[in-house]
């Protein structure tokens, strides 16, 4: 595979490499998008959802009566109702089973317990507040650790008898004895608790849906939020019997899903069955706090790493146990081999031979999900706690942690490399990555600085991540997601005027994919990328995919849109012999024309061969050019990166300000240069955020106590440090275009660069390790302990 | 259910509705003159993806009744293009690729423009103040700032060529 | 999200404003920019019947100064208050405090004497008007009423107005002589709320030391307080940092924060040592200056 540095189409075929502006924006500058709360319907009515204010009780009773009277007020579901249709639990995509509405009992604060149906959305509203629920409180369990001891309450009492306690599943990857004997030899020896709490994804846009139950043509169109159409269709005909012909899934523009728009929410079922009821359209949008609350988190990872080293600091082998809050049900949108994700791909961008990964999962009185917030399945945790573990290591031995790294890298003629989870990385060239941020922050002046800031008893702070990511679920002998294949695809035609239409099985989320999968077909059969319009999202059109995240789109859509191209192009060649009258062989190929090997003058343009495909194609062939591609992975890919932090902190009140971050990334072959910096940015912010802002704790009655936008902190403009990128190009060599996704690296690689720094600042106190999020209270806290502040 | 009638001037055109003095401003605009552009995106009045003009200054038209609209002059993002040349900021945005998902991009579009309508050459330290009201969670705000700066060189240009 | 069903009147004058309050005591609330009411009804956390509208009512937002006091009219905005050159060549806390009230949005349409009113228990303006010794004047229909700043808050979202009163103007001395002031937020973000605000104003003696001082803190007790222990401490001495830690000190000690989601308690304890430390430095820069 080739690395591709500059652009080989002309900026008017805008193949690889170029910037080209993004074609979905006029809409959205505009204000013209077409947002799922946009979308109305004739004869529509609202739902709204009644939520339970204890994180575990018994339900008494439910009195809907005082709702009933309100004008407006058509009906109220609760699980009584959906009892009936045995439709009050229903699967969830890691094989456990979550409820749609209680019947009995309640397990998290803010749980769904009753839906109110009404002619408009003010109606709803005080439909939801007219309903009286009769709780009884049960004894809450929030810390996985007390859900695990022999007497604790039993939150899952439907798994039945021989499954009486919060233990989930146990996963495990490596070799425990290497790894425990890699420990016991070793010269030096690093033991860390690191714990990455909660946070939400929190897309400006909040989860939706319109339900459209059809009762004369016996056909439901599900209008939602959703970054994986085709599955929730097959889930909805497993789930309601509706036969899946019938059944339509439609997307539309999606503000931001970042994975927290892949999981089956109960409202979207609430509204299905709503619609199914009263045989109008039923909207459900959900507020703000409703999409804090109850939407599937991320993370709540509480992990324990040990790793062994030589005194020099060559790393010899990792063993890590993790505990995994999954809340009151496992519903995290893992594929079903990998209940703890690609957790194991821990061994990060090391060379060391002895690796144990155990994981745990525990159910508590919180709100289920897991994978979401660009996490790259459980990557976020798994790159934070090795990179952690680097810096904690090279600290403690006194070396430089970007020497240490260095010398410990997988070197570039060792690839494809495998690991000893079992990994087998693509490419890769990490020190030259580490050493081109090196020179863009200039490396060695800011340790000068920080030596002579620490003798005046500043507080600064180096740090460093040189992350290794694993993207592109995935081959089929290794995943499936509920035992779909995780393949993905795309479907081209071209009509005879030369324009193309293609539909892909993901889902943009504002990836651009209209943009860049226009790139793609541009590159491979040189249409001007204008000419090359690109839709999914309708599960009547799209071939069938898995849907956008764990940037998976540009690894498998974005193959099978290059291999459906050049399907395309192997069936223009044989009509442009025709036309040209010659064997297919004598063709050269650039992008948008076959030429005569040694006669310039004899060529057909791209456009020429689409119309003669439908009024001069040769006798025998079938008329028209059209392809269409269902791709399966032969691996994942590896995007990598090295990401370098300084920080300085303030004494006084223990804030942390992130004077510079420099970041320098490898996706290989890259589509468009602008779209994937933009990616970089958005991701880098979401990394950002975690490690300083943002996290979700409960108190002990399961509380949650960041459940609006007051108190789950985004970043503004004006605490967003101001990011400086760079590249290098690795291609992946079993892509067809080299290129290897990107959109969730920068948030799996920055949170750890920015706890290295200020573990980093802090460490000639004594301090080892920080867990995010680095609020200033917990710094000035620490200071205050060492009797700084 | 009492009603009252308000007549309100959006984008320079004048519209009547009944209204119950509860309905909110944003849901005036959306449902009630279909203008869609304007989003909703919390309910704590932190995002300001419902950020429009209001008597020529920003508002989060979530945080405002639709019955305080009666007389106003509204501006919406469906207002700032004029018919099919768009406004510098809407060309910026798309230049410089300031927005992704493209939903907390109408009430950013309006904050800037009433930032660029108070200080016309704003520093990026003023930029990043002046949008520090409008939340976006795709671009981490880097094409943003050069969407605004790219609209403010036009508009400073504009402004001296008349 | 949805407020519950409510009435909506908008007088055109303030003498039918007060009229409507008085005929429908305990029923009716104000409604000046909004921006602190609306929020809380959208989550049914206030349900009045009634809201009075204001926005007609003309003459209540100016700035203007009489001699040795400025007059703010309780409707002036929070981005009119930033923006008065006057005012904040006098009495630069005054910008200080406007400039990190919310987000530009809520600055264009919050208003003073709406969000004083309100008394947020970690509202800016509160702080800043008792370390000013600034008045409070309240009209009713029956009349009108003029009270210290100090005093005026007394617990949480609880002033000292009736609820048949508008807050319709704030006056403020402006100290003779070397005086200066500073107002210092800590927050998690911008557009927050204080986790600590400290407001010092003071005016220096001809012989340096500190004459008349005022301390002002929010989100650090049930209501927005004055630092009196501080003030008595600084009243008449050398200004200088150490006397400055140690009234800060004494500000501390006075403060009753609660644990919440801006910090535990020893946290902004500590941190009211802090910001009033650095507001005493500030404070004094510009008083020198």
């Amino acid at each position: 595979m080739t690395t591709q540095t500059q652009p080989r189409t002309s900026p008017e075929i805008g193949g690889m490499g170029h910037s080209v502006k993004r074609k979905e924006d006029p809409r959205f500058i505009r204000g013209a998008g077409e947002y799922i709360e946009d979308v109305v319907l004739p004869g529509m009515l609202w739902m709204d959802i009644v939520r339970s204010p204890y994180a575990h009780a018994t339900i008494k009773s439910i009195d809907a009566s005082e709702a009933l009277k309100i004008p407006g007020v058509l009906a109220v579901i609760t699980g009584a109702d959906l009892e009936k249709a045995g439709l009050h639990w229903m699967p969830t995509l890691a094989g456990d089973k979550q409820m749609v509405l209680p019947t009995t009992t309640v397990m998290y604060q803010s749980q769904e317990v009753a839906a109110v149906v009404a002619t408009d959305r003010y109606a709803a509203a005080d439909g939801i507040a007219a309903v009286y629920v009769d709780y009884e409180p049960l004894p809450v369990i929030v810390d996985p650790f007390k859900a695990l001891e022999p007497d604790a309450f039993v939150l899952r009492p439907d798994r039945g008898p021989d499954k009486a306690n919060n233990h989930i599943w146990h996963w495990e990857s490596g070799d425990r004895a290497a790894a425990d004997a890699a420990l016991a030899k070793a010269e030096v020896k690093v033991s860390q608790d690191i714990y990455i709490p909660r946070i939400h994804v929190a897309s400006i846009e909040t989860c939706g849906c319109i339900a459209d139950w059809d009762a004369v043509r016996g056909q439901l169109t599900l209008h939602m939020t959703s970054q994986a159409p085709h599955a929730i269709r097959t889930v909805l005909a497993l789930v309601s019997g509706l036969p899946e012909q019938n059944i339509r899934v439609k997307t539309h523009d999606i503000g931001g899903g970042f994975g927290g728009k892949v999981p089956v929410y109960p409202g979207y079922v609430l509204a299905v069955v709503a619609s199914l009821t009263v045989g109008k359209p039923v909207k459900w949008i959900e507020d703000r706090s409703e999409n804090l609350q109850a939407d599937s988190f991320a993370r709540d990872y509480h992990i324990h790493a040990e790793m062994s080293a030589t005194r020099e600091g060559k790393i010899t082998g990792l063993k890590v146990k993790t505990i995994a809050d999954h809340g009151y049900t496992d519903a995290a949108a893992d594929p079903s081999k990998f209940p703890a994700g690609l957790f194991n791909v821990i061994t990060g961008s090391y060379d060391f031979p002895d690796a144990f990964v155990e994981v745990d999962g525990v159910y508590t009185n919180k709100p289920p999900g897991g994978v979401a917030y660009r996490c790259s399945f459980r990557v976020t945790e798994a790159v934070h706690a090795i990179e952690r573990m680097v810096d904690i290591l090279a600290h403690d031995i006194g070396k430089d942690p970007a020497q240490l790294r260095m010398e410990n890298f997988i070197q570039p003629e060792q690839f494809p490399y495998k690991t000893p989870t079992g990994w087998e990385y693509d490419s890769g060239n990490y020190g030259v990555a580490l050493q081109k941020a090196m020179d863009m922050i200039g490396y060695a002046d800011l340790r000068k600085e920080q030596a002579e800031k620490r003798a005046r008893g500043e507080l600064m702070g180096i740090g460093i991540s040189s992350f290794t990511e694993i993207v592109g679920a995935g081959p089929s002998k290794d995943f499936d997601i509920i035992g779909i294949k995780m393949f993905d695809s795309c479907e081209i035609r071209v009509h005879p005027t030369g324009k193309v239409i293609a539909r892909i099985g993901v889902q943009s989320q504002g990836q651009g994919h209209e943009t860049t999968f226009a790139q793609i077909i541009a590159e491979e059969l040189g249409f001007p990328v204008g000419d090359v319009k690109i839709e999914y999202g309708d599960t009547d059109t799209a071939p069938y995919g898995l849907g956008t995240y764990a940037s998976r789109s540009t690894p498998v859509a974005g193959a099978a849109t290059a291999i459906a191209s050049r399907k395309i192009r192997d069936k223009a060649r044989k009509i442009a012999a025709h036309l040209l009258e010659c064997a297919e062989d004598d063709l050269d190929w650039e992008p948008g024309k076959f030429t005569v090997k040694g006669s310039p003058d004899r060529f057909k343009t791209i456009q020429e061969i689409s119309f003669a495909a439908y009024t001069n194609h040769p006798q025998g062939m079938e008329a028209g050019l059209e392809a269409v591609d269902y791709y399966d992975p032969p691996n994942l890919t590896f995007p990598f990166g090295s990401y370098i932090c300084v920080v300085d902190i303030d004494k006084g009140t223990g804030q942390v300000k992130i004077r510079r971050f420099v970041a320098v990334d490898d996706c290989g072959n890259i589509i468009n240069p602008m779209i994937v910096d933009g990616q970089i940015h958005g991701g880098l912010t979401m990394g950002f955020a975690p490690a300083l802002l943002e996290s979700i704790t409960y108190d002990e009655l399961g509380n949650n106590l960041a459940g609006t936008f007051m108190d789950y902190l985004l970043p503004t403009a004006v605490e967003t440090p101001r990011w400086e990128l760079d590249k290098t190009i690795t291609p992946s060599p079993h892509h067809p275009i080299g290129a290897k996704g990107v959109g969730e690296s920068a948030t799996v690689g920055a949170p750890p660069a920015i706890v290295n720094a200020v573990v980093d600042a802090l460490w000639h106190l004594g301090v080892r390790n920080i867990d995010i999020p680095m609020t200033p209270q917990k710094i000035w806290a620490i200071l205050h302990e060492k009797g700084i502040s | 259910m009492t009603t009252q009638h308000i007549r309100v001037t959006v984008n320079g055109t004048e519209h009547e509705a009944d209204v119950e003095p509860r309905l909110l401003l944003v849901h005036l605009l959306r449902e009630n003159f279909g203008l869609t552009g304007t989003h909703v995106g919390c309910d704590t009045s932190n995002c300001g993806a419902c950020t429009i003009h209001f008597d020529g200054m920003s508002a989060k038209s979530c945080t405002m009744l639709a019955v305080q609209a009666d007389g106003a002059e509204i501006k919406t993002i469906e207002g700032m293009a004029d018919g099919a040349a768009l406004h510098p900021l809407q060309q910026a945005f798309w230049d410089q690729h300031g927005l992704q998902c493209g939903f907390c991009t109408p009430g950013m579009i309006m904050q800037s423009a009433w930032l660029l309508g108070q200080n016309p050459d704003p520093d990026e330290d003023q930029i990043r103040e002046g949008i520090s009201g409008n939340l976006c969670r795709c671009t981490g705000y880097v094409n943003i700032v050069k969407a605004i700066q790219q609209a403010a060189g036009e508009l400073r240009s504009a402004d001296a060529a008349k | 999200m949805i407020p519950p069903v409510f009435d909506y009147v908008r007088p055109s004058d303030l003498g039918e404003a007060l009229r409507i309050l008085k005929e429908r005591e305990g029923e009716a609330k104000v409604l000046s920019g909004g921006y602190s009411l609306l929020p809380l009804m959208k989550l049914r956390l206030a349900q009045p019947a009634l809201l009075v509208d204001l926005r007609d009512v003309g003459g209540l937002d100016a700035i203007t100064r009489t001699g040795d006091e400025f007059q703010i009219g309780g409707r002036a905005t929070h981005r009119r208050i930033l923006e008065d050159a006057a005012l904040g060549a006098a009495l630069p806390i005054m910008p200080d405090a406007a400039a990190g009230i919310g987000d530009p949005q809520i600055r264009n349409w919050g208003t003073i004497g709406g969000s004083v009113a309100h008394a947020d228990p970690s509202a800016d303006w509160p702080a800043v008007l008792q370390a000013l010794h600034a008045s409070i004047v309240l009209q009713s229909a029956d009349g009108e009423r003029v009270v210290p700043a100090r005093g005026f808050f007394i617990d949480t979202f609880v002033t000292g107005i009736e609820p048949t009163e508008i807050l319709t103007e704030i006056r403020i001395p402006v100290p003779a002589g070397r005086t200066g002031g500073s107002y210092k937020k800590l927050e998690r973000r911008a557009g927050d709320f204080s986790t600590v605000g400290a407001a010092v104003q003071m005016t220096l003696g001809a012989d340096g030391r500190i004459g008349q001082i005022g301390i002002g803190l929010t989100a650090v007790g049930d209501a927005p307080f004055a630092a009196t222990d501080a003030e008595d401490a600084l009243r008449g001495a050398q200004p200088g940092d150490e006397m400055f830690r140690s009234a800060a000190g004494a500000a501390s000690r006075q403060s009753r924060p609660a644990n919440d989601s801006h910090g535990p308690a020893e946290y902004k304890r500590a941190m009211v040592i802090e910001m009033t430390f650095r507001a005493l430095r500030a404070a004094l820069a510009r008083a020198q200056g």
